[in-house]
């Protein structure tokens, strides 16, 4: 296990290096005068030279990326030039926003998911299966940011149940949850639509299996076999599936900060864009991608330590 | 006397594309108090459609034209779900083939012996206890430190004494062992065996041992009754049948045991020929496509043909000979 | 192949879920071709006196802010939608099926340099991605088929890789290498034919995804260039005007779900249908 995880920390840390090295060589290599890129318009003729010097842009390619990374690590990603602050400030101040946005829809989908696919498993070949079936695939095929303007349109705008702007009151759970609800479940339909299906599948395998047939030849209640016997191996494929997919989840982020106006990595990157600010362009992209693989690595790692016979195996 | 355990003309059909495929014809198998018989056959002859229809854990295709289980003078074929599910575990239980794949991966040895015990009273802490000692008189060293580990983390031959513990846990009147040392090399072979005389002995069980090896049924068994493609061919006291078969399918199966082959040969003997198609069973003998002796009269239905006291063959030729 | 392709459409036609799929993806299909005949309107054309029309018998589905016809602007988009989804699913298709192969094929250093290399592609998330290169790059439909290319196409070389590494230590193939086949023998004999099944569900199944991230891109305003008549740029009119002319948000909706629903039911359908092992599960 400790082989294993070491090996899985080392890949993740390789993954976001040469992530991030590629785009920042794309940036740094195309035509254009990168001081631009990297000041912004508006930067007057001694700053770019007193910066060009500074960030050795005369240097080879992997001089610079290496100078970039040194900078990073220090903790200087750069410089905020529309509102002239740090970078790491603003993707810092961002980033929690959208943490909570990820991890609200994979609340929903987590739950809703596993409930659906337990209860279609449980009921195969019924019509709530079926219909639960053509559900799940509906809503891994609705583009969520449809999903998040329709909702937001019929319980906010027609029905307003639900706000319609912002994160809610700083310091105030009840209204960050009440603000969070609409958009965290528009970004987990479609995964409860995917954790539903492998729920099902997984635990229809489970139920084959034949452990499940000892718990029954010693007349263990059918709940039990069904939601504590089967369930439980059921769960292991799907806590990776919502690993991988924190990287569809940001994605989806993005159109949410958006059409809730909420504040997030991904309006601020959204932002930045139209002002071609792209040192928080660079530094949103650095945060969102090692957000989502150190996800990703936990979300293994979870299913190593929850899978007995994964434990004592690496 | 009531028997432990008595089956009564049990068939089995199971619904198939190609029409209903029958798994077991009216199978007759008494098993008395204390007493262990066998059932032996190679596969494919309906030992896992006996298990689950003396469970009742058929799958949905299947169904029960004929015949009935008592245990202990109850019926068990009409019993309701909720009475089914109390006698599973605490009045027959099961020791499966595969230790491997019949104990939970993702639990512990001691939550799924205190899952088992569900129905009992006392807390975890009593409970717990219960299966230590249970593990501890199967032979387990640290009966406690084991209820934490998890199947993969034991051997096969402490897996299998784990699933002995557990069928044993709750002291019931009938123990059905499906091929319980199938798994296992020689040398745990018989421990095992050993382990469950000492079982039955101690709770006083009748038990239903389910094997293809003659060697373990001869060691373990009062009677033992032969199966072949869903249908008792043969039964009897144990040294009898092996002694003095009656039933050509009995003789060959004793011929072709690579037990009793004193040297090593290159090729295993085998009986020439292959299963019945149980969709379309032959009319008369099960066994007459396979069988030197078959005659005209072998698709007519065989009788039960008395060998010795207690011991008979369902064949038109049956005896040392053929008659 | 003949006789293939008739059991597969007639093994399709028996599910009722395929046919509704099918009949929505010819739907799309149709429309998109003959956009131009069947658009009562010019999609571009303003006509300032029916702002925010609501839909009636001469605009459908109403009007937008500068009084472009709605329902002409969702046929023309169906067709732009479509033309950056067979592009895109065929380049990252075709890089994929390459790198696959090659991956499959290769050395072992070879192998785990492209692995590497797909699951560093596979960390960028798709947006986040397409906003970066888009504050880098002319806004246009090449963009989106460069981004859509570069997020996807590393699914179809593991795909691939997996299915020729299986396929590479099967018995038969062993069996033709040692008769001495040559190598592009069995790559396209015998390879080819077999990847091709699971590559083709894959790409069904991409398409769906492919409209949405065009639409995405659109909406946010870094697809297709400004007044192009994409299903994105719709939702995003829609979006603007939601609390005053909510018909232009949900009839722009309308397409791109109808779309990407009927294109997931006919992969799905198409998976059950080519690979028998995963209709079990169903």
């Amino acid at each position: 296990m400790l082989r294993y995880t070491f090996q899985r920390i080392v890949l993740a840390l390789a993954i976001v290096f040469f992530a991030i090295s590629a785009l920042y060589t794309v940036m740094i290599t195309l035509p254009g005068d990168p001081t631009t890129v990297l000041l912004g318009p508006r930067a007057t003729a001694e700053i770019r030279a007193d910066f060009r010097e500074r960030m050795g842009l005369d240097n080879p390619v992997y001089v610079q990326i290496a100078q970039f990374w040194g900078r990073i690590l220090t903790g200087d990603m750069g410089t905020d030039f529309n509102r002239n602050r740090p970078v790491a400030e603003a993707v810092l101040n961002a980033l929690p926003h959208t943490m909570a946005l990820v991890f609200g829809a994979i609340f929903w989908s987590a739950t809703l998911g596993i409930l659906l696919g337990a209860f279609s498993a449980d009921n195969r070949g019924s019509w709530l299966d079926r219909i639960s079936g053509v559900l799940s695939v509906a809503f891994i095929a609705a583009p969520s940011f449809v999903v998040a303007l329709y909702s937001l349109l019929v319980f906010s705008v027609w029905l307003r149940w639900f706000p319609t702007i912002g994160a809610g009151e700083p310091g105030d759970i009840m209204s960050r949850l009440y603000h969070l609800a609409l958009p965290s479940f528009a970004i987990g339909l479609a995964w409860v639509g995917y954790v539903a299906r492998i729920v099902r599948a997984s635990m229809l395998e489970a139920l084959g299996e034949n452990y499940i047939r000892t718990a029954r030849a010693f007349g263990l209640p059918r709940r039990t076999v069904i939601y504590n016997y089967a369930l439980r191996v059921a769960i292991l494929p799907a806590v990776q599936v919502l690993g991988v997919g924190i990287g569809g989840m940001l994605s989806s982020a993005v159109f949410a900060e958006i059409v809730f106006s909420r504040p997030g990595l991904g309006s601020l990157i959204y932002d930045s864009v139209s002002g071609r600010n792209y040192p928080v362009v660079m530094g949103s992209m650095l945060v969102a991608i090692g957000f989502f693989v150190t996800c990703a690595l936990i979300a293994d790692l979870i299913n190593a330590a929850l899978d007995p016979r994964h434990r004592s195996k690496a | 006397m009531t028997a432990a355990l008595q089956i009564d003309d049990l068939t089995v059909h199971y619904a198939t594309r190609e029409g209903a495929l029958q798994a077991l014809r009216d199978v007759s198998i008494t098993v008395p108090e204390g007493k262990i018989v066998g059932v032996v056959g190679e596969s494919g002859c309906g030992k896992s459609t006996l298990i689950n229809a003396l469970l009742q854990l058929l799958p949905e295709n299947a169904t029960l034209p004929a015949g009935r289980i008592t245990l202990e003078g109850e019926d068990v074929t009409h019993a309701s779900t909720r009475r089914l599910r109390q006698m599973r575990g605490q009045e027959m239980s099961v020791i499966f083939q595969d230790p491997m794949t019949s104990l939970n991966p993702v639990l512990s040895i001691g939550r799924q012996m205190r899952d088992i015990q569900y129905r009992q009273p006392g807390n975890r802490t009593e409970k717990d206890r219960r299966s230590a000692n249970m593990l501890g008189r199967v032979g387990i060293p640290d009966p406690v430190g084991k209820l934490s580990a998890y199947p993969h983390e034991l051997s096969g031959g402490m897996r299998q004494r784990v699933a002995i513990a557990m069928a044993a846990l709750m002291r019931p009147r009938v123990l059905i062992a499906d091929e319980p040392t199938t798994a296992l090399d020689a040398t745990l072979e018989v421990q095992i065996i050993e382990l469950l005389k000492e079982i039955q002995r101690e709770i006083g069980c009748a038990i239903l041992f389910i094997s293809h090896h003659l060697g373990v049924i001869a060691e373990l068994c009062d009677r033992v009754v032969v199966m072949y493609a869903g249908v008792a061919v043969e039964e009897g006291p144990v040294e009898d049948v092996f002694l003095r078969p009656g039933h050509p399918y009995t003789i060959k199966l004793i011929e072709c045991d690579p037990g009793r082959l004193k040297v090593r040969v290159a090729d295993l003997p085998s009986i020439p020929g292959s299963l019945p198609d149980l969709t379309d069973p032959p009319a008369g003998c099960i066994f007459q496509d396979r069988c030197e002796r078959a005659t005209e009269i072998c698709a007519t239905p065989p009788p039960r043909a008395p060998q010795r006291p207690g011991h008979w063959a369902a064949c038109h030729h049956s005896g040392p000979e053929g008659s | 192949m003949n006789a293939f392709r008739h059991t597969l459409l007639g093994r399709l036609l028996a599910d009722p879920l395929a046919v509704f799929a099918l009949a929505i993806v010819t739907l799309l299909v149709v429309s998109a071709i003959f956009a131009d005949v069947i658009a009562p309107h010019d999609p571009t054309a303003m006509n300032l006196v029916d702002r925010f029309a609501t839909p009636s018998t001469t605009y459908w589905m109403g009007t937008d802010n500068l009084g472009r016809d709605t329902f002409s602007r969702l046929l023309q988009g169906g067709r732009i939608a479509l033309y950056v989804a067979l592009t895109a699913v065929t380049i990252s298709g075709l890089i994929g099926l390459i790198l696959g192969m090659l991956a499959g094929f290769g050395p072992r250093w070879l192998d785990n340099a492209l692995l590497f290399f797909f699951d560093t592609l596979r960390a960028y998330p798709t947006i986040i991605l397409a906003l970066a290169l888009a504050a880098l790059m002319p806004r246009g439909l090449g963009t989106v088929i460069i981004v859509v290319v570069i997020t996807s196409f590393a699914e179809y070389g593991r795909v691939v890789r997996t299915q020729t590494l299986s396929l590479k230590n099967s018995e038969f193939i062993l069996a033709e290498r040692a008769m001495g086949a040559s190598f592009a023998r069995i790559v396209f004999h015998h390879i080819l034919p077999n990847v091709l099944g699971p590559f083709f569900i894959l790409a069904a199944m991409n398409l769906p995804v492919v409209i949405t991230i065009e639409a995405g891109m659109s909406f946010l305003g870094i697809g297709v260039p400004p007044g192009t008549p994409s299903w994105g740029a719709t939702l995003k009119d829609g979006f603007d005007y939601i609390r005053t002319t909510p018909w232009i948000l949900l009839s722009g909706g309308l397409p791109l779900i109808l779309a990407t629903v009927g294109f997931t039911f006919l992969g799905e359908a198409l998976r059950d249908q080519l690979d028998p092992r995963l209709r079990k599960t169903r």
